[in-house]
């Protein structure tokens, strides 16, 4: 009888265990796919702070101008504009193009979209976008009500804008979400929840939203009231939100995505022997912040040698795998500077040495100079980093250089992503990890988060001839001097060296080979309005 | 009992009252705070935000405030995803974890417990060892390294199923999901099973049961799998709860729009009413588990009694 | 009549001093008992001499290994398995093998940690909750809901700010000076796990003791005076036993594996050294280009599990009141 039953229970496993069924998925004549990620916090133009819902808001909006898959700006809903001589006021003339629902867009939904903006009720957290605008930064700061914003609708057609300073690349930023117009009947009558549904979310750009499901997928389809609607190609596209590395790749490879950008770090080089995968550099540099606060951090002989004994090419290729260029200095290769199609990178050259026995050697010395000859009496200093993602493996990589080559201990801790940031912020640190993206292509993005006055300057360094150039390349109008400003300021940065760049970023992504003519924007932005999938 | 049943709910009370008033002081005491950004934000923002959300109230006042909502069953906005209240939230991811949860569950008591009766009726032979040593897979491989090797080979090599299971709309969508998931729990339970069933089996009342000449069957069913069940009975009462709230790292891995992430997230993005939202939606089930548990105990076992100290 | 008696019958046969010893067994205590019948159980020998293995190894063999855990050799990056590196190196040339030796210190050293919690809090904890019943029952089981219910994440993120720099402190200055070598990270794991890692224990235990109690044997040891203390040790907690072990064994790798978890959140051994349970976690997502980096790890936890399993399984059968012959 006991086998009877355990016969019977066996079969009952063996049911449930072979209880599958044939499902077979091919992506062949499925819309385009992009795996966003998470869930987005927002929609919402003037809300977002994320790349991906950003990549979202650049296929359903249109801004006064368009980004090309060069890079160039476009006219977009503006269809031209000029520009007083000093180059401090705009005056925009739009074209007449409509929202999703019919109606007319209008010089007053952009003057509605940048004054919510920059109103501190709103909560932006790109705010800073419109802070050359003039008044900007002094409304976001509360000393001023938003309709003192320097934009006016002349007529419906008609904006005017005028800016604080001249700024270079004022058309650029009107390409960028947080300057897209939104529509005030409708945020007024929905509220915030406006982003969430396709019956409210109302847009003027190429793609409509379709469906919103969740933490699953967002649908967008082409759009019948754009004004160039026979220029887009895509007729829909799926955005998913597979939030796992691991499991992103497995659905790229069983073809149940076409496009994949969280490519797991030990799996690029094999997927770039296979050539599956593309890696294109972004704006962005990774480094190690130092606290020049804290002895003896403060002393610039340390920070440089320990600057000058990090093998970075070693750690690209071992520790981050993701073949980015190594960072001799601080702003990443990509910004214009004076002259037409030349780099700033190039032109102002390498600060630290390609040679890394030479710096190895040059460190020893600094070290020697600093009263530490081969590390002895140097207190045990702590290296800081946040536990997501793979700064482990970099800064065991860094520790062990600096104890080989400096003869100098560093202890390793990480912390949550939340406390790390706190604690990098407040300066209750020592050595931390830390990266910056650039928000615009010019190399200000990255060079003024290191003014005195600057929420960002974690390293808590301070130089007056520093701020005193970076206030100028803000103020002129002559790219020439700007440049030249920046690169003095950058000289001086890494002379001083409150940061260690290590390496500048690089965008790593999978593509379904199938798919042509998609880009990428410089500050991140996946673009498929004009992809096919054959 | 119906005094029993009205201290027990009395105590449940009590017990939710703590767990709410110690996660919203953990909660605040920890750093980072919902707007905690790599690149802070201006200070009329920061100031303009923590209005909107009354953060600038003192912290009593934050609490007494957040009891007022509750007791209304508001559960307030969410800080992470702008626009969107907890309530609804909660209330679309938690039918889809629900579901995984359900089938889970009934997976894993379906296969655990016949397999520890099976493991303890054929003590040391063959049936014996193999399920143990399922069993014991179950427990050793983790969660993570199961779902992505069985998303990898499953999914990727031979196309059975697919990666990413989404909102369960589809029985296939389930299998991954439901095999990752129960793993431990289907392990756990095979184990007390057929290790309380040793024990029973080998007491006097079987004995007995066996010599009046009934059926193996009637002996097992009937008089040693009550007995024998107690313990997977306790166990099943947090496992359901958590099952039915979902696992972070299986909705991760297997892309499922459930609840189970908000656990984790909402810590991390110190989403400060997600975080109080998720704990007391998890809590509330737990309680009533535990609260069926004990009442099955004694609709199992009539000499189980909850009422009455033993001092006689 | 008169009847015959021989006297004879009457004298006492002689006796040999130890035969009537010979004739009972032993006179053996429970425990003597339970490692007499375990010895025996020869899968049980196996898992034990698995475990002391292991336990050996990490000992030792970080002793006359050429390289340590941290050691990361220039030109050896990420290479297979050899005869120099048997469970080859990782991305920075650092030895597998050795990192798991080491590992294990960490690893078993959780499972330790986390079986005593369960073996002692756990145990008495359920027991005295389901002995006594009522009322303090009620109250004790609402507190290990309220333990269950309170997210772990935040009261770990806390200890983690709060506790770190007093255990630190603590090292430096006080006799705890001698712990130094386990890191104030260690401690914050072994914390959380006396915190919360008896919590499944003392619900079994108390369901078991609550069905046990009104059994016959409870009624006729407090017919014969036993005490409460008595009872539960004696008695009640014997005759669990079975799933007392399953709880503890399966409590083994549920702590190395959150170990795993908690180092996500920057709460776990400070790298470079590394548990098991972070090393497997590292390597998951990178199993397909480097699969003898999971394998490794995880063939050591699997293998440890099966050990505690069998170990576990004899114990159950050893000390199984009723296998007492």
């Amino acid at each position: 009888m006991t086998k009877k039953i355990s016969i019977l229970l066996v079969c009952m496993l063996l049911v449930v265990t072979l209880f599958t069924a044939c499902s077979s998925s091919s992506s062949d004549n499925k819309p385009i796919t992009y795996n966003m990620g998470a869930n987005p916090k927002t929609l919402d133009p003037q809300l977002n702070n994320a790349v991906e819902a950003g990549s979202v808001i650049v296929h359903c909006f249109e801004g006064l101008t368009r980004k090309d898959q060069n890079g160039q700006i476009q006219p977009g809903i503006a269809k031209e504009w000029k520009m007083n001589e000093d180059g401090t006021k705009f005056t925009f003339y739009l074209r007449d193009a409509k929202w999703s629902d019919g109606k007319p867009v209008t010089a007053h939904d952009f003057v509605y979209a940048w004054r919510r903006a920059v109103d501190p009720a709103t909560g932006a957290e790109y705010a800073y976008q419109l802070w050359y605008i003039k008044n900007g930064q002094a409304i976001t700061e509360g000393k001023m009500s938003p309709e003192e914003l320097g934009v006016k609708a002349i007529d419906d057609k008609t904006l005017e804008v005028e800016l604080e300073a001249p700024c270079s690349y004022f058309l650029q930023l009107t390409a960028f979400p947080t300057l897209f117009p939104v529509r005030q009947d409708i945020i007024e009558k929905y509220g915030e929840e406006w982003a969430n549904k396709p019956e409210t979310y109302i847009t003027n750009g190429p793609m409509v939203l379709a469906e919103y499901s969740l933490n699953d997928k967002i649908v967008l389809k082409k759009s019948d009231t754009y004004w160039n609607k026979d220029a887009i190609k895509a007729k829909e596209l799926v955005f998913t939100m597979i939030d796992d590395p691991a499991s992103e790749l497995s659905a790229f490879e069983a073809g149940e995505i076409d496009f994949a950008d969280a490519v797991p770090a030990e799996e690029i080089p094999r997927l770039k022997e296979e050539g599956k995968v593309t890696i294109k550099p972004s704006l962005g540099t990774y480094f190690f912040c130092l606290n020049v606060e804290k002895p003896p951090l403060n002393d610039v002989r340390v920070r440089k040698a320990l600057a000058l004994a990090i093998d970075r090419q070693y750690i690209i290729d071992n520790a981050a795998k993701n073949f980015a260029l190594p960072a001799y200095a601080w702003v990443p290769p990509g910004m214009p500077d004076a002259e037409k199609g030349s780099d700033f990178r190039e032109v102002g050259g390498n600060y630290i040495g390609e040679d890394y026995q030479k710096n190895v050697e040059e460190a020893r010395k600094l070290l020697a100079e600093a009263g530490y000859p081969n590390g002895q009496g140097f207190p045990e200093l702590t290296l800081l980093y946040n536990s997501e993602g793979g700064h482990k493996t970099i800064a065991e990589a860094v520790q062990e250089m600096w104890k080989n080559n400096l003869g100098i201990n560093v202890k390793l801790d990480s912390q949550e992503w939340a406390v790390f940031q706190e604690t990098r912020t407040q300066g209750n640190y020592e050595i931390a990890r830390h990266g910056w993206l650039g928000d615009y292509v010019d190399p200000m993005t990255m060079l003024d988060m290191w003014h005195s006055k600057s929420g960002q300057n974690d390293a808590r360094w301070k130089n007056s001839e520093y701020d005193r150039l970076i206030e100028l390349a803000k103020k002129s109008g002559d790219q020439k001097k700007r440049m030249e400003a920046m690169h003095k300021a950058e000289k001086i940065l890494m002379t001083e060296m409150p940061i260690i760049p290590v390496y500048y970023y690089t965008d790593v992504y999978l593509i379904n080979p199938k798919i042509k003519g998609f880009y990428y924007d410089p500050l991140g932005f996946k673009v498929f309005l004009y992809a096919t999938k054959e | 009992m119906g005094r029993y049943i009205i201290h027990r709910l009395v105590s449940m009370m009590l017990t939710l009252f703590f767990i709410i008033t110690i996660t919203f002081l953990l909660m605040h005491a920890i750093p980072g705070g919902p707007f905690t950004r790599e690149r802070p934000l201006p200070e009329a923002i920061i100031k303009a935000l923590n209005e909107k959300y009354h953060l600038d109230d003192p912290i009593w006042k934050q609490y007494l405030d957040y009891w007022k909502d509750i007791l209304r069953g508001d559960l307030g906005p969410s800080f992470q995803l702008a626009n969107r209240t907890v309530n609804e939230l909660i209330a679309d991811g938690f039918p889809i974890t629900a579901r995984l949860g359900i089938v889970s569950i009934i997976f894993t008591v379906l296969v655990g417990v016949p397999m520890g009766i099976i493991s303890a009726l054929r003590q040391g032979k063959w049936e014996d060892y193999t399920t143990m040593f399922i069993a014991t897979l179950g427990v050793t491989i983790p969660s993570f390294v199961l779902a992505t090797i069985v998303i990898y080979l499953l999914g990727v090599v031979f196309k059975i199923f697919p990666v990413s299971s989404g909102s369960l709309t589809r029985p296939v969508q389930y299998v991954l999901p439901v095999i990752a998931l129960s793993g431990y729990s289907l392990s756990f339970i095979a184990r007390l099973m057929r290790s309380s069933m040793l024990d029973v089996i080998r007491q006097d009342y079987i004995r007995t049961a066996r010599a009046k000449g009934l059926t193996e069957f009637k002996v097992i069913y009937k008089h040693a799998l009550k007995n024998a069940i107690i313990p997977v009975i306790t166990y099943l009462g947090p496992l359901a709860a958590g099952l039915l709230t979902g696992s972070f790292v299986i909705e991760k891995l297997f892309s499922i729009p459930g609840m189970g992430e908000y656990f984790v997230n909402s810590v991390g993005n110190r989403d400060y009413t997600m975080i109080m939202g998720s704990t007391i939606f998890y809590s509330v089930i737990l309680v009533v588990m535990n609260f069926i548990v004990d009442i099955i105990y004694v609709i199992v076992d009539p000499r189980i009694k909850l009422i009455g100290t033993k001092e006689g | 009549m008169q009847v015959q008696i021989d006297p004879s019958l009457f004298e006492p046969i002689e006796v040999e001093a130890d035969v009537a010893g010979e004739i009972v067994r032993p006179s053996l205590t429970y425990w003597q008992d339970a490692w007499k019948r375990f010895k025996k159980n020869k899968p049980a020998m196996i898992g034990l001499v698995t475990i002391a293995i292991i336990i050996l190894s990490a000992i030792f063999v970080p002793m006359f290994w050429p390289y340590d855990y941290a050691t990361q050799i220039r030109g050896h990056e990420s290479q297979g398995p050899s005869w120099q590196h048997p469970f080859g190196t990782d991305s920075l040339g650092r030895d597998l093998f050795i990192r798991v030796m080491y590992g294990a210190r960490i690893s078993l050293s959780i499972g330790l940690v986390a079986s005593l919690i369960n073996l002692t809090i756990g145990v008495l904890y359920g027991g005295v909750s389901g002995y006594i019943g009522g009322r303090v029952d009620n109250i004790m089981m609402r507190i290990v809901d309220i333990l269950y219910g309170v997210p772990l994440l935040l009261y770990v993120i806390l200890f983690q700010v709060v506790l770190e720099k007093p255990i630190e402190q603590a090292f430096e200055t006080t006799f705890l000076r001698v712990f130094k070598g386990i890191g104030s990270d260690l401690i914050l794991i072994y914390i959380v796990l006396g915190l919360v890692y008896w919590l499944d224990m003392a619900r079994i235990v108390r369901g078991q003791v609550l069905s046990l109690k009104n059994q016959e044997f409870v009624l006729a040891a407090k017919a014969q005076g036993a005490g409460t203390w008595r009872i539960i040790w004696k008695h009640l907690i014997p005759n669990a036993i079975g799933p007392i072990i399953v709880t503890v064994t399966l409590a083994i790798p549920s702590a190395i594996f959150t170990e795993a978890f908690l180092s996500f959140i920057g709460i776990g051994v400070s790298a470079p050294m590394a548990s098991w349970g972070t090393l497997a976690s590292d390597a998951y997502r990178g199993f397909r280009s480097y699969p003898y980096l999971l394998f490794f790890p995880a063939a050591f936890i699997c293998i440890t599990m099966i050990a505690f399993n069998l170990i576990g399984d004899g114990l159950r059968d050893a000390l199984d009141p009723h296998m007492r012959k």
